[in-house]
């Protein structure tokens, strides 16, 4: 017994100093550069003291608007990591041709692909879009929050704990070396015994949880909170869109967790759901993991669809042509999209029958996107188009993703998938519908709001520098992998014998260096705008004369949004208003009941980050230490009685008053 | 070279010039095997149909975009215009339309080019002659190597992979542990080898040449090693080849198979010149160590003799 007990082993588990990649002076640079800004920032936050006003301000807010920012701050920080192992990858196969082997050593190679796709899936793609239904869902709705507010801030948080946990394998230990859906056996503890795929399965474990909770909040959200008038059919577009996400995320997300579940099982207790041995079929996990994978995809999709149906009705100055039709096309899509996840294996061998089966389904959710994209044409024709950036990412998109759609439909056709199956030509194709469709969607999203949120717009120099760079740098970055694809090059290697395929790598490195230039246009616009913010302010709270209810209210909404809940006739409802000479109310102001800030959601998320570590390390004591801690501020949490009070109807009349005091 | 697909082929250059120009060595697009050459086929014939709808979706988008932009105070302006029946049917029928020809294009496709579909020709208008039987090679994607059995010759040999031209091969395939996928795309489409269930892949080598073949499913440290080339070879070179591997090769022992069967990268070619009997079976079956009960026995398998693994049926089963 007492030889067995170790101290040291159950405070540290698997962790030890040999845990440090310092052997890689990549890693060890990135640290240290890490490091020194993050130093920098603290410094910076601390000197300007600013930590109680994040604190109360932001961080144990509950208001949907600002946890909506905190979403888009976390998503565009995760994009500069998943674009810096972008380029990375860019950077190795544009070199290891013939006698050279890249800069990166084959381990690291593995692990930076599979962090760039868990990165921008989960932590880039994700967060932006639930951040964007965040802000604008209860706007649009004329509601003054989320169903649950609270949730909201734990989604949240837990959103936050996974992306730390997958910036920690960065720098203690490593991450999974296994793709980013990470197939057994593969990842089954005999041939990944690290703590890479541990770090993976506990990230998105934690991750998981806060995007069920988001999706659970915001069906209840569209259904009960509509302000009376909006009927289901008198929804904006984008309600309409996020609605079927958020039905699609409550329904696909926990196939992730069980799946994710049973693959821990697997590595923890020595069962066999996933081994080669002992009845165990890892064809089981990658069909179930593309159950959750492939509504997934659509859960990035469908709420920039909705942010597209905005944008081009409002910027033709025109009513969105289709709205049913939009709507139907919506809900078959949603549908649709539980019953095609095999496409991503036909190469598994099913019989051709089943081959078939899905490869046509498939085909034919392009039928109802087809129909959305000409809906899209045919609220522009007819219309005075004012090409501002949202309308340029718009035509972007329309022309990028249908491109994109097409080689989508060509690997559907089984045996056209046998020779492109996990090639180049795949990664370009998902690049194509992800970064033309998912991508330009949220940059759209954001010019289009930002003036929403912040009181002003974006620049519009720097808002077209992004616009181009990111559109050229994608047709340089993506096309010539198409090209590779048709030469029979696969994904995923870190070496290449053929030297005439270098030129392809070295254009697609060019496309990639725009691409990062495009980045660093998006940041600059934020810079520039708030260096002219005052030329740039927009005190109407419409700037673009928009058509749904967020733009009714003040840029930015004050916290309870709307002082009276708007009546909905028409589903523009706001375009509506305005021809019918709406005026803003001046009296009879009534107490506003509002949530309460709570700190809950970010102690409770935090506990989390540290089981979840402890878990990967195996560090027994701090892993039931931290279990009991959660399971108690759980408990903790349910006795605060203390989560709502009343916005006195004096303060409203300040606040509405001064507003509307401008705008008059 | 002028073949078959040269028609279509044109088609495609003329719609994709600009990008197409420079295709000298798009093996997918120009394969040397009948089956490979088929699924360029089609996937010229699916992009041609596909473009029916995306070139006036492209273009109508550039069109209406500098058509109503705000400044052209010339075109009609209908702000409060949303809806036509007319429209809307078009709408949904045009690419219903397209994929109802696609949908039966990849229905009786599929089925032709079944990998588990015995080959019935050996190239356009050349049916496989009555008495010829197709040659069977066993594929084990190992760590990290590739290990292929020729048993009607008694051979196996590490990476290196050679049948005569224009006579249907069988391929039976299956994994020592990773998922791999065993891609030659000058011969055929891919299909995934996996522990403990084997599936199949049916084609023919219609030109003499070197050719490419390599995992295309990512399975560890090892992997971009584990490439191979593939030769198709005139009967008479065929035979100089097993002969070859008969004169070089070692046997293939149990003892030198679990020599093998170490994780090792980027393995040289190797050469067996006889094989331990039923060892891929054992392999497929994961019973290669003596007193180790094979799969395909566990769970009721005695019923009849032959019998496969669970997994490996139910493929046959289509």
């Amino acid at each position: 017994m007492s030889e067995s007990f170790d101290l040291g082993k159950l405070i540290f588990g698997r962790l030890t100093l040999e845990s440090f990649p310092f052997h890689d002076p990549i890693i060890v640079a990135t640290f240290i550069m890490v490091a020194l800004g993050g130093s920098a920032l603290l410094v910076a936050v601390t000197r300007a003291g600013l930590w109680g006003y994040l604190w109360r301000e932001w961080f144990t807010s509950i208001d949907h608007k600002r946890i909506g920012v905190m979403y888009m701050i976390l998503g565009i920080v995760m994009l500069l990591r998943g674009f810096a192992d972008a380029i990375m990858m860019r950077l190795h196969q544009a070199m290891a041709f013939g006698d050279s082997m890249g800069y990166l050593p084959p381990d690291h190679y593995d692990q930076i692909f599979t962090a760039h796709g868990v990165i921008m899936i989960f932590f880039v793609a994700m967060p932006f879009v639930v951040g964007l239904m965040n802000y604008m869902v209860p706007l649009q709705i004329g509601a003054r929050d989320v169903a649950f507010p609270f949730l909201n801030n734990f989604s949240f948080w837990m959103t936050a704990s996974g992306a730390i946990l997958v910036m920690l394998s960065l720098f203690v230990g490593e991450f999974a070396k296994s793709g980013w859906l990470a197939y057994p056996p593969l990842t089954g503890i005999l041939q990944s015994p690290g703590v890479g795929v541990d770090y993976y399965i506990w990230a998105l474990q934690i991750a998981g949880v806060g995007t069920l909770l988001s999706g659970v909040n915001f069906v209840v959200t569209i259904i009960k909170m509509r302000a009376p008038g909006m009927t289901l059919m008198k929804m904006p577009v984008f309600v309409w869109t996020s609605l079927c996400t958020n039905i699609l995320i409550v329904a696909a997300f926990p196939v992730l967790t069980a799946v994710l579940a049973m693959l821990s099982l697997d590595r923890y207790l020595d069962m066999n759901f996933f081994t080669n041995d002992l009845g165990g079929n890892a064809m089981m996990y990658v069909n179930l993991i593309w159950i959750w994978g492939h509504p997934e995809v659509y859960i990035l999709i469908l709420p920039v669809f909705g942010v597209f149906s905005e944008i081009v009705a409002t910027y033709s100055g025109k009513r969105l042509f289709g709205y049913s039709s939009m709507v139907y096309a919506t809900v078959v899509i949603t549908i649709l999209s539980y019953l095609v996840w095999l496409h991503h294996f036909f190469t598994m061998g099913s019989g051709a029958t089943v081959n078939s089966f899905f490869g046509i389904t498939t085909m034919i959710i392009s039928i109802p996107t087809g129909a959305k994209v000409f809906n899209w044409l045919f609220t522009m024709y007819r219309g005075r188009i004012r090409f501002d950036v949202p309308m340029l990412w718009t035509v972007g998109f329309m022309v990028t993703f249908v491109i994109g759609g097409m080689t989508g439909v060509l690997l559907a056709v089984p045996p056209a998938d046998f020779v492109l199956h996990n090639s180049l030509f795949l990664i370009a194709h998902f690049h194509n519908v992800i970064i033309g469709g998912v991508v330009f969607g949220v940059f759209a999203a954001i010019t289009y709001w930002y003036p929403k949120v912040t009181g002003y717009k974006i620049d519009e120099f720097w808002g077209k520098l992004t616009f181009w760079f990111w559109l050229l740098g994608f047709y340089l970055a993506f096309m010539p992998l198409y090209v590779l694809g048709l030469m029979g090059v696969t994904r995923r290697m870190s070496q290449f014998d053929d030297p005439s395929l270098q030129i392809w790598f070295q254009i697609a490195l060019v496309g990639a260096i725009l691409i990062g230039i495009g980045i660093f246009c998006f940041l600059m616009q934020f810079y520039v705008s708030y260096r002219k913010r005052d030329q740039l302010r927009d005190e109407t709270g419409d700037p673009w004369d928009g058509r749904t209810l967020e733009w009714s209210t003040t840029s930015p909404p004050p916290q309870y949004n709307f002082a009276f809940t708007p009546r909905v006739y028409d589903n523009d409802a706001w375009w509506q208003m305005k021809a019918n000479g709406y005026q803003h109310p001046k009296e009879g102001f009534l107490p506003i009941h509002m949530p309460k800030n709570t700190a809950a959601g970010i102690v409770i998320a935090g506990i989390s980050t540290v089981l979840g570590f402890a878990l990967i390390w195996h560090m027994w004591l701090i892993a039931g230490l931290s279990f009991v801690g959660l399971i108690g501020a759980i408990i903790a949490h349910s006795f605060n009685y203390k989560r709502d009070y009343y916005i006195p109807a004096e303060e409203v009349a300040t606040v509405e008053l001064q507003r509307r005091e401008v705008i008059a | 070279m002028f073949t078959k697909q040269s028609f279509s082929k044109t088609l495609l250059f003329a719609a994709l010039a600009p990008v197409f120009l420079s295709g000298c060595n798009w093996v997918v697009m120009s394969p040397s095997g009948d089956i490979a050459a088929q699924q360029a086929n089609l996937i010229v014939w699916a992009t041609i149909l596909m473009l029916i709808i995306v070139v006036p979706v492209i273009a109508l988008t550039f069109w209406f975009a500098w058509r109503y932009r705000a400044s052209n105070k010339k075109a009609t302006y209908s702000p409060d215009w949303d809806h036509s029946t007319h429209l809307e049917l078009v709408i949904w029928a045009a690419p219903l339309a397209i994929i109802i020809a696609l949908g039966a294009m990849t229905w009786v496709s599929t089925h032709q080019l079944d990998p588990y579909r015995p080959l019935s020709r050996i190239d356009e208008g050349k049916p496989v002659p009555a008495d010829m039987e197709p040659l069977v090679v066993e594929v084990v994607a190992m760590d990290w190597k590739w290990l292929f059995f020729y048993p009607e010759y008694d051979i196996a040999s590490v990476n290196e992979l050679a049948a005569p031209l224009d006579r249907p091969i069988q391929f039976k395939i299956t994994s020592t542990t990773m998922m791999n996928s065993f891609f030659i795309p000058a011969l055929a489409g891919q299909i995934y080898a996996m522990g403990g269930m084997e599936t199949k892949l049916h084609a023919v080598i219609n030109e003499v040449g070197v050719y490419d073949g390599f995992s295309a499913n990512y399975s560890g440290a090892g992997f971009n090693g584990m490439r191979f080339k593939f030769h198709g070879l005139q009967d008479e070179d065929f035979d100089e080849w097993i002969a070859r591997v008969k004169a070089q090769g070692e046997n293939l022992t149990r003892p030198v198979y679990k020599e093998l069967e170490k994780p090792s990268q980027n393995e040289p070619v190797r050469y067996y010149r006889s094989v331990m009997p039923g060892l891929y079976d054992k392999i497929l079956n994961r019973c290669v160590d003596p007193g180790t009960l094979c799969m395909k026995d566990m769970m009721g398998g005695h019923q009849h003799a032959g019998h496969q693994p669970a997994k490996a049926e139910h493929h046959d089963a289509h």
